[in-house]
């Protein structure tokens, strides 16, 4: 992921690789390396409730099935021009043979709000895929860990991962997609009211069902990140977590998604872009506040 | 169909730019637009050193635009130099660095370090609202920005141009002030100071409180600012704001801007600088028009 060293500010050059393959080399080489597709109209398949205000929406868009890797990221375009950033939404599971994507998001202001009245047949516009995904490791105990519309980029992260495979999700009250997971890995689900399965938060039922060693795959709120990151870093094993941050370009041009990494300066850190470097962070190097 | 424009002796294919913070320096855009068929590129405001800039959330959507307080975070005007001009140097178009600092030594320091550097101008950021010192505090008082411009203008090597802030009761006010500091031309407008509330926690969305407002909403206030000023002033004007399409861009140009640029648009289009080109002349095209500087500041 291009050259993080030196200076302390990697937000500029993380594809500082790119750019040093690309000097010398003719124009065209330069437009055709590490090119993004461009914005598309994809037709919706589906797109259902599957629980209070959280819902499925599948897609066919070719290009992005083929290439999406596990933990990155869609920039879903609003229709109303009075919302004019994208929304940017983790790609929930891929079906490469079909062509077809599939996204969980939950209906949080009117942006989702107008994504879930988008009907069988209606075109949305998609930009995609976007970000770093995660770095999946062959190991005796994966362990997932998903909180909330966290829970969606890490259904296809289970599905591709190989080993043994243990899964805990945490939600505030119900859950969704468990089943989908069932059909992958061993899980467990914790509600802070106990609707469904253990009352607690989903890192009291990590400790209880026992972690003691493997890779953590992590994606939800960051209270629950944060004590992912504690309980890897008491392990001392590997975490990798998925951070959210508002975005106004989704690919790494305004700014504006930053999140404190710990860095070798006088004040201790800098700041990567969520959307480009990641979302997908080394546990290790994030600075929760 | 000539599309071509000269602004300050720099001759640029057509008018469309892109605008300062919203296109990195190009770099990410250029996977979606061919970068030699823009005018130049205006690449986000460099320091002469690193500057973090301001803690998260950074960002909100209002209706139809949107509040930034990135607060400036660059790596510094070497990084600069040392990274960004040789890739954009690969492109046929101008580039036009934006300088930003907290004292007017540390503009000058930037504007000293650009002199021997391979860029077509620099434009001067007086009126960013997201830095406490500098920025805005230049750009609203008539004298700082005379003083300010005049001290860089004197280190400048290339043209200078001059960015003003809309947050000031009377811009022609600045544009004369900057006039008279030596400027060679002016760009307008920087984003207006706006605040976002989240009224269930009942506390401003972005860390900082308040933001850069941009995005089509701003449109008409940068339309009438730039026909103030270009009823004001002789420098040449590159209008922005709000330019989402080839016809909002017209509308500056009539209004008296000899070029424009596209700023919150990319970030909800990737390929907005594109479309804005090719607007352009499918306007020129559908109305007759054979040269895009008779339409400078051509209304009644
Ligand atoms: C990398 C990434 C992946 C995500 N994946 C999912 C997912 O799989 N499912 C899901 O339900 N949600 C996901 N989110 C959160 C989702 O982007 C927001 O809930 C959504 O943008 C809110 O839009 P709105 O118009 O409904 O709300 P509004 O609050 O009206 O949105 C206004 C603006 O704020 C931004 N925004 C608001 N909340 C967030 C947030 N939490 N994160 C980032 N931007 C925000 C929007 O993009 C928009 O620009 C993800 C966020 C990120 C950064
Ligand atoms: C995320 C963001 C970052 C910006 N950074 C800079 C900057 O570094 N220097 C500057 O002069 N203007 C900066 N601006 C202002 C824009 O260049 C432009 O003046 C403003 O956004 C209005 O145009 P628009 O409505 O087309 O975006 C920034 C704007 C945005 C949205
Ligand atoms: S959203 Fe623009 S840099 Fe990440």
């Amino acid at each position: 992921m291009g050259n993080d060293s030196g200076r302390g500010t990697i937000v500029y050059r993380n594809d500082l690789l790119g750019y040093h393959m690309s000097i010398g080399l003719e124009r065209e080489d330069i437009m055709c390396q590490e090119s993004y597709n461009d914005k598309v109209l994809a037709e919706i398949v589906v797109n259902e409730k599957i629980a209070d205000r959280v819902y499925r929406m599948v897609f066919r868009e070719k290009q992005i099935a083929e290439e999406a890797r596990a933990g990155q990221f869609i920039n879903v375009y609003c229709k109303a021009e009075s919302r004019i950033l994208p929304r940017p939404i983790s790609i929930c599971e891929v079906d490469r043979e079909n062509g077809l994507v599939t996204i969980v998001y939950m209906i949080v202001g009117m942006g989702t709000k107008e994504f879930s009245e988008l009907k069988t047949g209606d075109k949305v516009e998609v930009l995609g895929p976007l970000g770093n995904g995660f770095t999946l490791r062959d190991c005796e105990d994966n362990v997932i860990v998903g909180g909330g519309v966290g829970a969606p980029p890490l259904l296809e992260v289970v599905k591709r991962l190989p080993g043994k495979k243990r899964v805990f999700l945490g939600f505030r009250s119900g859950a969704f997609l468990v089943d989908e997971f069932r059909k992958y890995a061993e899980v467990y689900v914790a509600t802070d009211d106990g609707s469904v399965g253990d009352k607690g938060t989903v890192v009291d039922l990590m400790r209880k069902v026992g972690v003691k060693s493997g890779n953590i795959y992590s994606c939800g709120p960051k209270p629950m990140l944060a004590a992912v990151q504690d309980m890897a870093e008491e392990l001392g094993i590997n975490a990798q977590i998925s951070l959210e941050e508002r975005m106004g370009c989704g690919i790494g041009a305004c700014v504006g998604c930053i999140c404190k990494i710990k860095a070798d300066n006088e004040v201790g850190y800098t700041y990567k872009k969520v959307c480009k470097d990641g979302p997908i962070f080394d546990a290790k190097e994030v600075m929760f506040e | 169909m000539m599309t071509s424009v000269n602004i300050a002796g720099v001759d640029f294919k057509n008018p469309v730019m892109t605008a300062s913070g919203t296109f990195g320096s190009g770099r990410e855009y250029s996977k979606f637009v061919d970068l030699n068929r823009l005018g130049g590129v205006v690449v986000k405001g460099v320091a002469s050193k690193e500057w973090l800039g301001n803690p998260a959330p950074r960002i909100a959507e209002t209706y139809g635009g949107m509040l930034n307080a990135v607060g400036l975070q660059n790596p510094g005007v070497d990084v600069f130099i040392e990274e960004d001009i040789p890739f954009l140097r690969q492109y046929d178009t101008n580039i036009i660095v934006n300088i930003a600092g907290k004292t007017v030594e540390e503009y000058v320091e930037v504007a000293k370090r650009l002199r021997d550097a391979d860029i077509d101008m620099i434009e001067l950021n007086i009126s960013c609202p997201n830095v406490k010192e500098g920025g805005v505090a230049f750009g609203t008082d008539p004298k700082m920005a005379e003083y300010v411009t005049s001290e860089v203008k004197k280190y400048a090597k290339q043209p200078l141009i001059v960015k003003l802030s809309p947050n000031v009761t009377d811009i022609t006010e600045i544009a004369r002030a900057v006039e008279a500091g030596g400027a060679d031309a002016v760009s307008l407008i920087n984003t207006l100071l706006g605040m976002k509330i989240d009224i269930y926690k009942r506390k401003p969305i972005l860390a900082n409180r308040v933001g850069g407002f941009s995005g089509p909403a701003i449109k008409p206030v940068a339309v009438r600012m730039v026909n103030q000023v270009y009823n004001s002033i002789k420098l040449p004007i590159i209008g922005l704001g709000g330019i989402c399409t080839g016809e909002d861009a017209i509308e500056f140009i009539l209004a008296g801007a000899t070029g424009v640029a596209v700023g919150t648009a990319n970030f909800s289009n990737p390929r907005a600088t594109i479309d804005v080109v090719e607007g352009i002349e499918r306007y020129m095209d559908v109305m007759g028009v054979g040269d895009v500087n008779e339409l400078i500041g051509n209304i009644d």
